[in-house]
């Protein structure tokens, strides 16, 4: 384009770069303003939900409203305040935990397995990895729940923290898959001939290196599980967890419960985002093929 | 241990684990779909199929999956070419766009209630600048579309950054002498983005059209958020029989018609976009 003008037979007293210039420079600000446009789609009902957590109950309710927020901690008070609602909270950083801990002590080890050795059935045992995300997993729990009351898990964390691994468990293996294959073998084998065994060798150079990415992919564990509501409320009554409590009260309770739990929901997410966005695509490049 | 058994060793407790709490379920929503009280019977699926209940709630989760899954396709597509071509800015920007990655399908519903419930944001917009009088009860049984439309936005705004996360991942792994290539010979940013991004894009669009054409089957939380029992959707129906109807083998059933669905679409989209025999990147 450019050297095409520039060829074109142009006076010689002011070569005149107009025809160009406008173009690319209306481009770019079509750019700039769909990308700034794509931002605020995002940004601007979560300031939404941030403007109603921090007002007072009743100016929730009220017509119209104001798109500032006032700093009131009412709604924030009374959702502490709730019935049952600390408890359920406490339910859903316990579950998630235990999913977290159990997905990585689970996941990994076969991570490593498919990074590192070339064995009967590998591809086999990938592609059925690969092949669980193709299933609604949550309907998993409709049985479950089943099996639970014959052998006393239901409702209890431990049971519903069993079936929130079994969701982020692929997650886990083929992300640590991705994670270990990024670093070289080479650096094990010098370890080997340093006197290192394949257990020592593990610990002291791979583990350190690999210990940032084993988190990352622990917080996504973390957060499948905090999301989950489908399974976390079809299995459990009494115990529930933060989502399984919203679900069951979205039809009687008061707006302002409603926005106070949705933010207390968000705010890991957030963390979570910022916390893991280094390994976003690192996980997700190699995991997915 | 031997080397040749350490890997199996190594992935059997994973391989254990899936098999008691993936496999075993499945057997066992399968004999709760198919039994009754004289061995094996469709009573079940006949009783589902035949509630009144069984066709709206089918239609609504295919046409909302066909309402959303596009374009959020076209969307990742927008803002993962936008992304790579970024030169300032395109961490913070990535940051922002997956955000919503992590957010619940819950809270998403409740974020979008704050916007279409009758005293919240839209209303106070239009009513502000003049274009209606008074608040509308955007979300009552009057106006299903609205309510369509709020819970496309949702699931829009909540899940279309996993495509993207994905999509710029597979677009950071074609080779830039392709692109080069292209240039070279006259293809304008268009033709690039047709006769090399797309194609060669192709094992990524798989996993993130398989991923997301499952989740929009399993949408849940959403919907009841924002249309509560105005929008029947499949889920809504599998936990309204397992928990007010009290009945399993009616649950179960249904189950497996999702299932069934997303088994289809899965093999649909791999066939769709498969990766023609020997050609790698």
């Amino acid at each position: 384009m450019t050297h095409a003008s520039m060829a074109a037979p142009a006076p010689k007293t002011e070569p005149n770069p107009t025809p160009v210039t406008p173009v690319r420079n209306s481009g770019r600000y079509l750019y700039a303003a769909t990308v700034i446009l794509l931002c605020a789609w995002v940004l601007v009902p979560l300031y939404f939900l941030l403007v109603n957590t921090l007002s007072s109950p009743e100016q929730v309710s009220t017509f119209p409203k104001s798109f500032i927020p006032e700093f009131d901690l009412g709604s924030l008070q009374f959702f502490a305040g709730f019935q049952g609602i600390l408890n359920a909270l406490k339910n859903s950083i316990i579950v998630a935990s235990m999913t977290m801990v159990m997905s990585i002590l689970f996941g990994a080890p076969a991570g490593y397995a498919l990074s590192r050795f070339e064995f009967r059935g590998k591809e086999t045992f990938r592609v059925l990895i690969l092949l669980t995300r193709a299933f609604p997993l949550p309907l998993l729990a409709l049985p479950l729940a089943v099996l639970f009351i014959r052998t006393g898990l239901d409702d209890t964390t431990f049971g519903l923290a069993l079936v929130h691994t079994t969701l982020a468990l692929p997650f886990a293996v083929l992300i640590t898959f991705s994670l270990f294959s990024g670093i070289p073998v080479e650096l094990e084998e010098a370890a080997w001939t340093l006197g290192c065994t394949r257990f020592t060798a593990f610990t002291k150079v791979v583990l350190p290196l690999i210990l940032p990415g084993i988190t990352a992919s622990a917080i996504f564990a973390f957060v499948i599980s905090w999301n989950e509501v489908f399974a976390a409320a079809v299995l459990t009554i009494e115990n529930r967890t933060l989502t399984a409590f919203l679900l069951q009260t979205l039809g009687e309770a008061p707006l302002h419960l409603k926005f106070a739990g949705g933010f207390i929901l968000v705010v890991p997410a957030l963390i979570f985002i910022f916390a893991v966005r280094k390994y976003l695509f690192s996980m997700w490049g190699i995991a997915n093929r | 241990m031997s080397p040749r058994l350490l890997p199996y060793a190594l992935i059997l407790p994973v391989t254990l684990f899936l098999c008691v709490f993936f496999l075993y379920p499945f057997i066992l929503v399968s004999q709760q779909a198919f039994g009754s009280a004289d061995g094996w019977s469709l009573e079940h699926f006949r009783d589902v199929v035949s509630y009144w209940k069984f066709p709206i709630s089918m239609q609504n989760t295919l046409l909302l999956a066909a309402a959303v899954v596009p374009v959020q396709l076209a969307l990742s597509l927008l803002m993962a070419t936008m992304v790579t071509r970024m030169q300032k800015g395109r961490d913070l920007v990535l940051y922002v766009w997956t955000i919503p990655l992590g957010i619940s399908d819950l809270a998403a519903g409740i974020i979008w209630l704050a916007i279409f419930e009758q005293s919240g944001f839209l209303n106070s917009m239009m009513v502000g600048i003049g274009a209606i009088d008074s608040p509308m009860p955007f979300l009552s049984y009057q106006n299903p579309g609205i309510i369509f439309l709020a819970i496309a936005l949702a699931e829009i705004w909540r899940a279309t950054a996993i495509m993207l996360v994905i999509l710029v991942a597979g677009i950071g792994l074609i080779p830039k002498e392709y692109y080069e290539a292209a240039e070279v010979f006259g293809a304008s940013p268009w033709q690039r983005f047709l006769r090399v991004t797309l194609p060669l894009l192709r094992p990524s669009l798989q996993t993130a059209l398989i991923l997301r054409v499952v989740l929009a089957f399993e949408v849940f939380a959403v919907v009841v958020a924002l249309g509560g029992s105005q929008f029947p959707v499949l889920m809504s129906e599998i936990y309204a029989y397992q928990f007010d109807l009290q009945n399993s083998g009616a649950a179960a059933a249904l189950a497996l018609i999702v299932l069934a669905i997303s088994i289809v679409f899965t093999l649909v989209i791999l066939r769709a976009l498969r990766v023609p025999k020997g050609a790698t990147i």
